[in-house]
């Protein structure tokens, strides 16, 4: 494992499988999100209680996932990164951190246009809506931080120790909706009990949740080949390239 | 234990020869809770109901203001790349400075949230779980603060940059913090939140040390 991984220590490698990468997790993402939000809005059945205002559900769910996924993957590569000295770490930490708060923010907004119909507000002070907008602060918080080092080694390494202590948001949002009995509804689908939802309306949302997993794959690559190329710009191996790829126009 | 004496005592004392900054911030949290009262309306079923939330934003914005402080004079003048230097750990000599820290700014609010009860008509019992809410919760707040402020030390425009990093993280101790004094305001027990809150000191009492030296290092490139 780690001699398969430690080549990608070497930002020349990372941005090579990145580039590898992004066409394939762009496709599957957009044709399993065309599925799955087109059987969940159209052929998935209406909610006896929610009626035809459920189905944002194939939305908001998988983007309320991921907007924590997301923050748990950048706090791992910060870990990563600070433990093990790896550059390509930090960058990592940097490119995901705004797909994140823009997937928290998708969650929050959905959320909220779900919560209107249904609770009769757009906003309450729930426990869990109102973690979810901490994240989307934390998230906020940290490309704030990393924006503001002129040195960005020095700002990935702050912004990796910031999203460490950062995660103990995460819990927080899991949980809230057992600890603090509130407006918001209990988890729907869980690993390791029955799910409480019927399976025609579940397997659009399994396939979009996938979908947008792929999502925010595919924009953290081509984030993380940005981050790499700029800041790399002056490496003998970016120049090659980039001439390569120029004399290959030409010709 | 002698080095972190030694540390208690340097900072300490400079603390109390800079003397014209230190009631800064406890002043500007007696000011911003005597705003409230003027803004809402002096009613004081009205002062009873939102009193400790007012208390503890105030003290939350006055412990980012005080935090602003902590490591700047240390970056500035070089002695916090000496103390990487020193042999002895330096997630210890952080925690002294911390908790000099806490003794200047949060002790001086603890000694005056009789006045703030006072003046937003709080009752004895509510004014008792406050006082221990502040006591649990100030030192946490200082304890991760200092984790950001140490990120930050090295940057110019740290003032803002600051209160967007920590207030994110302060916001469960504020729910908790409340929580405790709500309960209190209704006769209920209020052990199990003040428990919580005690729980999350002791966590950061146990880890922010040590990602306070990291921070240190990180910013000092």
């Amino acid at each position: 494992m780690w001699k398969w991984l430690h080549p990608y220590a070497k930002t020349e490698a990372t941005y090579q499988l990145c580039g590898r990468l992004y066409p394939w997790f762009l496709f599957f993402a957009v044709a399993l999100l065309i599925g799955g939000t087109f059987w969940g809005l159209v052929f998935a059945p209406a909610d006896y209680q929610q009626g035809d205002s459920f189905r944002i559900i194939y939305i908001h769910v998988p983007t309320a996932m991921l907007s924590m996924s997301t923050y748990a993957a950048m706090a791992i590569l910060g870990f990563i990164g600070l433990v093990w000295q790896i550059r390509t770490c930090y960058m990592g930490v940097a490119a995901i951190a705004p797909v994140g708060a823009i997937m928290t923010f998708i969650a929050l907004f959905t959320g909220a246009a779900w919560g209107k119909p249904m609770w009769g507000t757009w906003w309450v002070w729930d426990a869990r809506l109102t973690s979810e907008l901490i994240l989307l602060f934390l998230y906020l918080g940290i490309i704030a931080l990393y924006g503001a080092f002129d040195d960005k080694i020095q700002g990935g390494k702050a912004a990796s120790v910031m999203s460490i202590v950062g995660v103990v948001n995460l819990p927080i949002i899991h949980y809230s909706v057992k600890w603090w009995n509130t407006l918001h509804q209990g988890a729907t689908i869980t690993k390791f009990e029955q799910p409480s939802i019927a399976a025609s309306m579940l397997w659009p949302l399994l396939i979009n949740i996938l979908g947008f997993a792929l999502l925010v794959a595919a924009f953290t690559c081509k984030r993380l080949q940005n981050e790499i190329l700029t800041r790399e710009m002056r490496r003998p191996w970016v120049q090659s390239m980039l001439l390569k790829e120029e004399t290959g126009n030409a010709v | 234990m002698q080095v972190f004496w030694a540390m208690f005592k340097r900072d300490w004392v400079l603390a109390f020869r800079q003397n014209a900054e230190f009631l800064q911030p406890v002043l500007f949290c007696l000011l911003v809770v005597t705003m409230f009262p003027l803004g809402i309306g002096p009613s004081p079923q009205t002062l009873q109901k939102v009193g400790p939330g007012i208390i503890w934003v105030a003290a939350l914005l006055a412990s980012l203001l005080a935090l602003e402080k902590l490591f700047k004079q240390d970056f500035l003048d070089g002695s916090l790349e000496q103390l990487i230097l020193t042999p002895y750990p330096l997630p210890l000599l952080a925690l002294a400075k911390i908790t000099v820290h806490w003794v200047v700014s949060a002790l001086p609010l603890l000694l005056l949230s009789p006045i703030l009860a006072l003046f937003l008509n709080l009752t004895w019992d509510m004014y008792w779980a406050l006082l221990f809410t502040l006591l649990l919760g100030t030192p946490l707040m200082s304890l991760i603060g200092a984790i950001a402020v140490a990120l930050t030390a090295g940057l110019n425009k740290g003032g803002t940059l600051l209160g967007l990093l920590l207030l994110p993280v302060y916001i469960p101790l504020l729910i908790f913090a409340t929580a405790t004094v709500e309960s209190a305001s209704l006769n209920l027990p209020y052990l199990a939140q003040l428990a919580i809150i005690a729980a999350m000191l002791l966590l950061a009492l146990a880890l922010a040390p040590f990602a306070v030296a990291h921070a240190i290092k990180v910013s000092q490139n």
